[in-house]
């Protein structure tokens, strides 16, 4: 396939992509013959790169991402970038400016968010395999929400460099595909160590998917089946833990007391970091252009208002208040300790389990417009959360449906065993499929 | 609780510019938002560092990175090879 032009139109009724290349070439290497889907965060030199943002129109990165370069040298051919929330910003992918993505499964419900895009155009059928980005839940909930497979690796796993930043300390660039086996392919091509990126960790993955789970220690948390979780989510959920045991597993209950603060933990944080990460964008050095002849203030006001959504706006206001005198030990410090609360209590329990076991998101794909109020949005990432907070790997995997909708089941694992949550999720898609 | 005066404060402190029309809907939800946020004032425990955890700094020499024409490039404004900005003072 190597030198192979393909021309990439697809049929877009679900609004998946922002920016298509339409000749593009397949390179050799183990992704040759393979199209793949970028996220529109994640820098490709010369194609446009918005972030699902108006203040970033335009834009074109003179620089590939870590990922991109591993893409390119195991010759996949990158077809597009997808659609997303802005700057990452939600669970939807409706907070685009560019208009939402529809889910593929019900196009009048969202497909998740915010890798909302990569996961519609898997599902939709027009790509194989995409790269997402997770920093509350952006792979897994899309991943749910559409019927695929997605994996937020362990912290450090992949690079970041060239990912645009929103909240440097929980995100982390993913593979998402329709079947494990690209998850994990896709997942060998983009880990590994990247002097670029001060957080990366010099462990490449190699691993290819095993089904055997003999002996395997689940955890179930309760707090992943309480309140909160639609009990027609949480039996489908236990059915599927159920296949698990009858592969030989065995399920331990556990608890995680934590999870009581890990949303406003969570949620702190990424507001305090967004608010610092997207000071860069003033209309200076790209975006659209600031007025040079108003003063500084005036002139960044004006760009920011009319570049950035509301929820952006919002976000950035949220942590700036935070860290404003007065208020950080009362916010930002506390959000650390329960930060670290929550670390403490996966350590607790993984030294007792090998896998934790629970639904993806705690409900089905929402209607398009349905989440109008940003703190029951914000709600619906509890069960995803805190796997970003400890840096932890996790995947989520089709498990069934609910009123004709995909259902997630969520397998955490202990930090750099990317390769145990893989397997176990292997294990599960291949007794049912 | 927040007041309006307060959150056109914040947005004044960010740079983001809030339109007049949007001032009470942002402050509403703004306190929805900070109300849950004090459920963190319930949290026991100290401050714990991570403590496995190093700096990863590198020598201050200079290395190979973009022309100044790609960096140049994505910027609006420009001059002699510079990017020019608002005024400051």
């Amino acid at each position: 396939m190597a030198g192979y032009e393909i021309c990439f139109e697809p049929d877009d009724r679900y609004n998946a992509f922002l920016t298509t290349c339409k000749k593009v070439t397949y390179g050799p290497g183990k992704l040759t013959g393979v199209a793949v889907a970028v996220k529109d965060n994640i820098s490709t030199k010369g194609i446009e790169t918005t972030c699902a943002s108006k203040i970033l129109k335009g834009y074109i990165p003179p620089y590939n991402a870590h990922v991109v370069e591993l893409l390119m040298q195991s010759g996949a051919a990158i077809v597009g970038k997808t659609n997303m929330d802005e700057f990452g910003m939600g669970t939807t992918t409706e907070n685009s400016a560019f208009g939402p993505t529809l889910n593929p499964c019900d196009t009048s419900r969202v497909p998740g968010g915010s890798s909302g895009g990569s996961a519609a155009a898997i599902a939709g059928g027009m790509v194989r395999m995409a790269l997402g980005t997770d920093t509350g839940g952006s792979i897994r909930c899309p991943a749910a929400f559409c019927g695929i497979v997605g994996l937020k690796p362990t912290y450090g796993r992949v690079s970041r460099y060239g990912l645009i930043a929103y909240a440097n300390s929980l995100e982390q660039i993913g593979p998402m595909g329709r079947t494990v086996t690209d998850v994990s392919t896709l997942m060998g091509v983009i880990a590994g160590y990247d002097r670029r990126d001060s957080t990366s960790y010099n462990k490449p993955y190699t691993h290819t998917p095993r089904a055997d789970i003999k002996g395997l220690k689940v955890g179930i948390p309760g707090e992943y089946f309480g309140a909160g979780v639609d009990p027609k989510v949480a039996t489908v959920v236990n059915s599927a833990i159920g296949r698990l045991e009858e592969l030989g597993a065995t399920t331990v209950p556990c608890s995680i007391p934590s999870m009581e603060y890990a949303l406003a933990a969570y949620y702190v944080t990424c507001t305090c970091e967004a608010s610092s990460n997207l000071a860069r964008f003033d209309g200076v050095r790209y975006g659209p252009a600031a007025d040079t002849k108003k003063s500084w203030h005036d002139a960044y006001r004006e760009v920011r208002r009319a570049g950035f959504g509301t929820e952006v706006r919002r976000r950035i206001m949220l942590g700036t208040f935070a860290l404003s005198s007065g208020y950080y030990g009362k916010y930002y410090a506390k959000a650390q300790v329960a930060r670290e609360n929550v670390k403490r209590d996966f350590a607790r329990i993984f030294s007792e389990v090998d896998v934790i076991a629970g639904p993806t998101m705690p409900t089905v794909a929402f209607k398009l417009g349905e989440k109008s109020d940003p703190l029951s949005m914000y709600l619906s990432d509890i069960l995803t959360v805190p796997v970003n907070l400890a840096g932890i790997p996790a995947i989520s995997v089709p498990c069934g449906k609910v009123e004709g909708m995909p259902i997630g089941l969520q397998i955490m694992g202990r930090p750099f065993e990317d390769e145990r949550v893989i397997d176990v999720a292997y294990a599960y898609e291949q007794e049912v499929t | 609780m927040v007041t309006e005066h307060e959150v056109n404060h914040i947005a004044e402190l960010a740079d983001v510019g809030i339109n007049t029309g949007e001032l009470g809907t942002f402050t509403h939800q703004f306190n929805a938002i900070l109300e849950y946020f004090d459920t963190l004032d319930q949290v026991r425990g100290e401050q714990a560092f991570t403590r496995d955890l190093c700096n990863v700094l590198r020598e201050d020499v200079v290395e190979p990175s973009l022309s100044q024409e790609d960096v140049l490039r994505n910027a609006a404004a420009q001059e002699d090879g510079f990017i020019k900005a608002p005024r400051v003072m």
